[in-house]
């Protein structure tokens, strides 16, 4: 149990694109730590610690380059941490904020990250390296290849289409062209999708998300702090929870696993206990917006399932009646337009909580949902190993 | 601070060149010598009843120590598939195929490449993968203890 309750009262991003020519990797995390502070009106100096959300270093070709960003994030002086689950960096580190505060030993805490995903052509290379040199290393495994396994599985397990995935596509695109932040916004059709080349079945290529590059930061505090912060409704975590697999993503996917890696069901179990800390009994009644971990369109469903949201093999369907839609829906799914619109590997999860707190706040623009009391945020790493829920609410009794 | 001039020099080009020597390890090292003779070797948990490949020196489900080997079949079941028709730099030309296979009396599936098939019209090829269809092992020739010294086909 928490010792203190705590508070998300200040977000700040940047517009995610390809490139930033005018700020290099540390200059785009000051960024978004200064944007942040400023919209809880605190000052560097109300910081008791920092939280670097950082994965893959390769990506910006400067090794560690946490150590770079301590001081641009007003970190002298403080604790200091990266944390790294791959995917799911956002979302552990938002975690690990949140637990400096509720174990009662900090009172407020910065989490901050940026990524450059395209600042090397060797990405999806780089990506490759997560696997060992024995055994899977050799066999062209990535984030596009290992995803897509897990899609052509879920797909058998549940008669689901190409064209399914399609128009999760179409509206991730729609969501996001209300989100001044998103990457891509540009507007698509389910053919667009279909017609776009093959990369990896069942994937085409505007299944997939971009190599984005940009910033992110939380700030996190206590009660006492949340008061005199700038911010009128805080966002106030509820639960918090993770769950990691083996590495090895064939041992989640026979008869004797105790897993199934195309239900991405981690999250039956991370997910259960996330709700059970936050009070949470029927999600689809409770839960008005979901923040989920999409890079690739065929991850929507399988979580949407894992989370309670519906039964096992029935997101497609209901997504393709508009069930998922911002307007007329039963769960506002991705106001933000996702991942598959916006994707900073280092600070993806951090971007989803982020997006929910400011759903939470009543500040998400265009896309704001009327009477928002619980949102959720998911985050997935490695070979589809780390996985992190997280509850906020308007309200922490 | 209000405008930036225009920034001739934009980026600046780097390398990474890093060599490594991998240790093996008792584990992998009786695999790769299980390779070199023909044999996929699983590790057993007396203990769970699991046999795993890749093979580790403990049960993940008992948190015992694996304490046996056993020769995996040289057929088994595909688990999870997909054709990469896409290049990415420093890795295979493209097409090819890689799924996920149980070997027949072993309780994991392990990844390889699929060869022999027809990918140049994908969704037909994705339909001759599908979960369950049978896959039988090919060693090459020349072995030299690596995990490619193998590849899936269609049995």
């Amino acid at each position: 149990m928490p010792k203190q309750h705590v508070a998300v009262v200040g977000v700040g991003q940047m517009p995610f694109r390809t490139h930033h020519a005018d700020k290099n990797y540390v200059e785009l995390a000051q960024t978004a730590a200064q944007a942040a502070l400023s919209h809880a009106g605190l000052t560097p100096d109300d910081v008791d610690a920092v939280v670097f959300s950082m994965a893959p270093t390769q990506f910006m070709g400067v090794n560690d380059c946490d150590k770079w960003a301590s001081e641009y994030v007003w970190a002298t002086g403080k604790p200091f941490m990266r944390v790294s689950t791959g995917g799911a960096t956002g979302g552990s580190a938002f975690q690990a904020g949140y637990q400096h505060i509720a174990s009662g030993m900090f009172k407020c805490v910065l989490v901050v990250g940026a990524d450059r995903v395209a600042e090397t052509p060797d990405a999806q290379h780089v990506l490759n390296l997560i696997w060992d040199r024995f055994y899977e290393h050799d066999f062209a495994l990535n984030t596009v290849t290992m995803t897509a396994l897990a899609a052509q599985r879920y797909m058998h397990r549940y008669n689901v289409t190409e064209e399914q995935f399609a128009r999760v596509v179409v509206r991730a695109r729609r969501n996001a062209a209300g989100n001044p932040y998103a990457h891509l916004t540009k507007q698509v059709t389910v053919d667009d999708v279909m017609n776009s080349p093959r990369v990896s079945y069942p994937y085409k290529r505007f299944d997939i998300c971009p190599r984005s590059s940009g910033a992110a930061a939380v700030v996190l505090c206590d009660e006492a702090t949340a008061k005199r912060a700038k911010c009128g409704r805080p966002a106030w975590v509820r639960g918090a929870t993770g769950i990691s697999h083996s590495v090895f993503m064939g041992d989640r996917m026979t008869y004797w696993s105790d897993t199934e890696f195309a239900d991405h069901d981690g999250f039956n179990l991370c997910a259960k206990e996330c709700y059970r800390q936050a009070g949470i009994i029927d999600p689809l009644h409770d839960i008005q917006v979901a923040e989920i971990y999409d890079p690739f369109s065929t991850f929507l469903f399988p979580q949407l399932e894992s989370l309670g949201f519906c039964a096992r093999g029935a997101a497609a369907a209901i997504h393709d009646e508009g069930g998922f839609d911002l307007e007329g829906g039963i769960l506002a799914v991705n106001p933000s337009g996702g991942t598959l619109c916006t994707n900073p590997i280092g600070v993806t999860g951090l971007v989803r909580a982020a997006d929910a707190a400011l759903q939470i706040m009543g500040e998400a623009g265009t896309n704001q949902i009327k009477g928002v009391h619980n949102a959720v945020a998911t985050a997935i790493g490695g070979s589809t190993q780390f996985f992190t829920c997280t509850v906020l609410s308007d309200d922490h009794s | 601070m209000t405008t930036h001039q225009k920034i001739d020099d934009d980026v600046i080009h780097g390398e990474w060149h890093v060599r490594y020597n991998y240790s093996v390890g008792a584990i992998a090292g009786t695999f790769f010598t299980g390779l070199r003779e023909g044999k996929i070797l699983a590790s057993l948990c007396s203990k769970s009843g699991l046999a795993y490949l890749p093979p580790r020196a403990y049960c993940e489900r008992s948190f015992e120590p694996c304490d046996d080997w056993v020769q995996a079949g040289l057929e088994g079941e595909l688990e999870a598939a997909t054709i990469v028709t896409a290049a990415f730099e420093n890795l295979p030309t493209p097409p090819y195929a890689i799924a996920y296979v149980r070997l027949d009396g072993v309780s994991t599936a392990m990844v390889n490449f699929v060869r022999g098939l027809d990918l140049r019209d994908v969704p037909a090829a994705a339909a001759k993968l599908a979960p369950g269809t049978r896959i039988k092992v090919v060693f090459k020739d020349q072995r030299e203890g690596r995990i490619t010294d193998f590849h899936y086909e269609l049995a």
